[in-house]
């Protein structure tokens, strides 16, 4: 007897591969799940908790719960966005995220994400955190303060760089990321722009320099089509079985989720 | 490479260079050299082959490891609610004055500093401080200022009068289980007598429960441990009580060890596993000497080491390993992570410790009093012991006992006691709520005092916090709002946010610049925290406002503003620099003095 490996998403039914958790199931199917520090490459983090669902009426982080078969889970609901919409105003009161003045404007997944949630305001008072800015490594920026503690960069220089340029320390509203130098500072690494570390940060926490505006605002990734398009037209490239073109490879750069994982 | 300082070699070869033990290899170089440096700090990754982030990240997650000097004699006092109803503030404050401190300023000389710390678990003998991880208990303002004296005449602890340092048991109610007479090793040999699986079905029969708080049923986690194909497997017993109001676990320690050794090794025999931990909390590291002094009495027994009880293949042995002050540790798989030298962050789970626990094996994570239960058990006999308490709360349960009452202390009583008869025991009068379970768990106003202790009604931990009548239970909010904030983890967006920002509501509630405006911005934060959150941690910080904003309203209500919002800016405050400047303090130069 075969099981049928299949959940349903908002009553859409969405097969899943051996192996596959709830988040990597919808990305691959085209099913838009709001996520900031799940990464195709990387095994679930269930930290900044945008993608909670409901799997079978109790919540859940969808990118680190299995799927399993029959499972009923509900993610595009009024009461599970107002929730998120939550999340996102605590990460921006957190931290620094000016986005006029922001060199990521329009490739970042904070800002997408609190368009597509249609988040209108901070909400609550900011906590203005000075946790430092380190411009001492030539071509990369730091800039701690519009940190979301993702921890994608720590998992990429460790685990595919093999550098553990970052970590993240302090405990509470105190976290923060340190750098693997005597000095603290980045450009005593041997962090590179070659980096995996160096392009997966969701934000404009770690940032190229001198190329903060090569692509002008209203021409980058988020400008025309939201996150929920991207996931859409990243399905239908992958089952249309075309050739990998310019725009989604500036999709799997930018870092936006889409799913990778082979089936089966 | 510089030289690595004789004091880090030594530590670093005493724990075999192996990064595992990072906490405690940062601890014990601490111990010699009073902080952690940041040359420091590199000595000990440089020596362990890691990268030097890895021990800042330590230092800066752990409240008793410290990157900057403290005080030759550093005083920390317990602030729990309990210490502050017993007027911890004026003593500390008594204190600052005293030795010419500010709150967590170092003394010029670097001879002391004075500071706050999370719950000790004295709450039954507070107001009390850790002076240099020993505990001082039942402060008054003459031996705070004794204590100053002392301080700077600089005195050695050794030459301290040892009654200062003195902490009671205090049990003032035993049942079946701290009345009955006991020698190690019988419980044991009943459970060699009926084999491991004789011995998972004996705790089946007395449906025993975890008496950490989240109550999963002992069995079972013997059983999937037991069945989960693995060579190595682990016993730990969790000692880090760091529940505001909790102190039942440092009583057994203190007194009753035997059986908590004991019901380790019936795991062991149960389960097979090899290797037994003791993680005690840095609050309790006071209490390690005479633990370690017994488990060497115990090898010299050989109740520990190879083929225990005569059993071949019986091998288990108990190590202590110690916390340094993070509530969040009392989480399993937190407390798995800081065994192996990380931040205390909780795991994503599943998978559950039974099956992929410590080092990724087989591990049954106990807590203290459950292991005093699982020996129990043994000597009883399952069915007898299912005998007492409720149909799911078999067997009886320690409670400790604190706040407004004449007679605080440890009671055992039978699970399934009434909230009433505990307040009448213990001496409480004008009783006007109870906080059960500690800052996460309930709290019942007198029209609930006819409720059950009992998984089936009120489950609890074993704290319970008595308050009067007399007493605000906003300011219990607002201690817990805070103590929160500090333990927050910082792992999950909710949590590391959402308490912080519970804490300067309630700030500016009890402040009295509140307005129904932050009541209900409380009520949706604390949904999305409870429904959110990674671990019990954030799930549970909103339950003490939840309950007495419910009950209790009219504490609120007289400290709220009738309008319907104030800023959380105060802009009339902003400009005093300026009227300062000016020379100005009249009505025109005031913010909405002509409004």
């Amino acid at each position: 007897m075969t099981i049928e490996r299949y959940i349903t998403i908002d009553g859409e039914i969405v097969h899943f591969g051996a192996g596959q958790t709830i988040l990597q199931a919808a990305l691959a199917a085209g099913v838009f799940i709001p996520h900031l520090c799940f990464h195709p490459d990387f095994g679930p983090h269930a930290s900044c908790k945008l993608c909670t669902v409901t799997v079978d009426g109790r919540n859940g982080s969808a990118c680190a719960t299995p799927a399993m078969p029959g499972q009923e889970v509900h993610s595009d609901t009024p009461e599970l966005n107002a929730r998120r919409r939550v999340l996102l105003q605590m990460l921006f009161v957190e931290g620094n995220h000016f986005c006029p003045g922001c060199a990521k404007s329009g490739n970042c997944k904070l800002q997408a994400l609190g368009y597509e949630l249609e988040m209108f305001n901070a909400h609550y008072a900011h906590f203005y955190p000075n946790r430092g800015l380190d411009a001492s490594h030539p071509d990369i920026l730091l800039d701690r303060n519009r940190c979301i503690m993702c921890e994608l960069c720590v998992r990429a220089s460790r685990d595919v760089d093999g550098k553990s340029v970052f970590a993240l320390a302090g405990r509470g509203r105190a976290s923060h990321l340190v750098i693997n130098s005597p000095s603290g500072k980045l450009g005593e690494t041997e962090f590179a722009l070659s980096d995996k570390a160096a392009h997966v940060c969701p934000v404009g926490a770690i940032m190229p320099k001198r190329v903060g505006y090569s692509v002008p605002i209203g021409e980058r990734q988020f400008d025309h089509d939201s996150l929920r398009q991207k996931v859409k037209k990243h399905t239908e490239w992958r089952s249309s079985g075309e050739e990998r073109d310019g725009a989604t490879k500036e999709l799997v750069n930018g870092s936006v989720a889409v799913n990778s994982v082979k089936e089966g | 490479m510089a030289s690595v300082h004789p004091a880090i070699e030594s530590v670093l070869d005493r724990h075999r260079h192996d990064s595992g033990r990072l906490l405690q290899i940062i601890r014990d170089v601490q111990d010699s050299l009073g902080w952690i440096a940041p040359e420091t700090a590199a000595s000990i990754a440089a020596g362990l082959d890691i990268a030097k982030p890895r021990v800042d990240s330590m230092v800066q997650f752990y409240s008793f490891l410290y990157d900057r000097p403290v005080g030759q004699y550093r005083i920390l006092f317990s602030d729990n609610i309990t210490d502050r109803m017993q007027g911890s503030i004026a003593l500390r404050d008594h204190m600052l004055r005293r030795l010419h401190l500010d709150l967590g300023e170092v003394s010029a000389d670097g001879l002391a500093s004075v500071d706050m710390t999370s719950c000790t678990g004295m709450c039954d003998q507070g107001p009390a401080l850790l002076l240099n991880s020993r505990p001082i208990a039942r402060l008054t303002l003459r031996r705070i200022d004794e204590i100053c004296e002392l301080v700077r005449a600089r005195v050695p602890l050794s030459e301290w009068p040892s009654y200062y340092f003195r902490v009671e048991d205090s049990i003032r109610r035993a049942d079946k289980m701290l009345g009955s007479s006991y020698a190690i090793g019988k419980a044991l040999q009943i459970a060699v007598a009926l084999g491991p699986n004789g011995v998972i079905e004996e705790m089946k029969k007395s449906s025993l429960r975890g008496s950490g708080g989240a109550g999963f049923t002992t069995a079972v986690k013997l059983y999937v441990c037991r069945n989960t194909p693995e060579g190595q497997r682990y016993i730990i017993c969790n000692a880090d009580e760091g529940e505001p109001g909790t102190f039942k676990d440092r009583v057994l320690l203190n007194s009753f060890a035997d059986r908590i050794f004991e019901g380790m090794l019936i795991c062991s025999y149960a389960t097979g596993a090899g290797e037994g931990i003791v993680y005690l909390r840095g609050e309790y590291e006071y209490l390690r000497a005479q633990l370690e002094t017994r488990l060497s009495e115990l090898r010299a027994k050989r109740l520990l080491g190879a083929g225990i009880c005569g059993v071949p293949g019986f091998d288990f042995d108990i190590e202590i390993s110690m916390g340094a002050g993070a509530y969040v540790c009392g989480e399993e798989t937190a407390l798995i992570e800081s065994l192996e030298g990380k931040p205390g962050r909780p795991r994503v789970r599943p998978p559950y410790p039974v099956t992929n626990g410590y080092k990724g094996r087989p591990t049954v994570v106990n807590n203290v009093e459950t292991l005093c239960k699982i020996t129990e058990v043994m000597r009883l006999g399952g069915a007898a012991y299912a005998g007492l308490g409720t149909k799911q709360s078999t067997g009886t349960k320690l409670i400790s006992v604190s706040g407004d009452c004449e007679r605080p202390g440890i009671y055992e009583y039978p699970w399934g006691v009434r909230i009433s008869t505990i307040l009448d025991e213990c001496g409480a009068v004008d009783t006007g709520a109870v906080q059960v379970s500690g800052a996460s768990g309930a709290c019942l106003a007198p029209h609930e005092f006819g409720r059950r202790v009992a998984f089936e009604d009120i489950p609890t931990a074993g704290s319970f916090i008595i308050f009067n009548k007399n007493r605000d239970m906003v300011e219990m909010v607002r201690n817990f709002a805070h103590f929160f904030a500090h333990e927050s983890c910082g792992f999950c967006t909710p949590c590391r946010v959402g308490t912080s920002l519970m804490r300067d509501l309630i700030e500016k509630v009890a402040n009295g610049h509140g307005a129904r405006y932050e009541i209900n911005e409380m009520m949706r934060l604390r949904e999305v925290m409870k429904a959110s959150s990674h671990c019990g941690l954030g799930q549970t910080a909103t339950n003490a406002f939840h309950d007495t904003i419910q009950k209790f309203r009219g504490d609120y209500e007289r400290r709220l503003i009738t309008h319907d919002f104030e800023p959380a800016f105060d802009m009339d405050a902003a400009l005093e620099r300026a009227r300062e400047v000016a020379g100005r303090d009249d009505a025109n130069a005031h913010l909405g003095a002509n409004a």
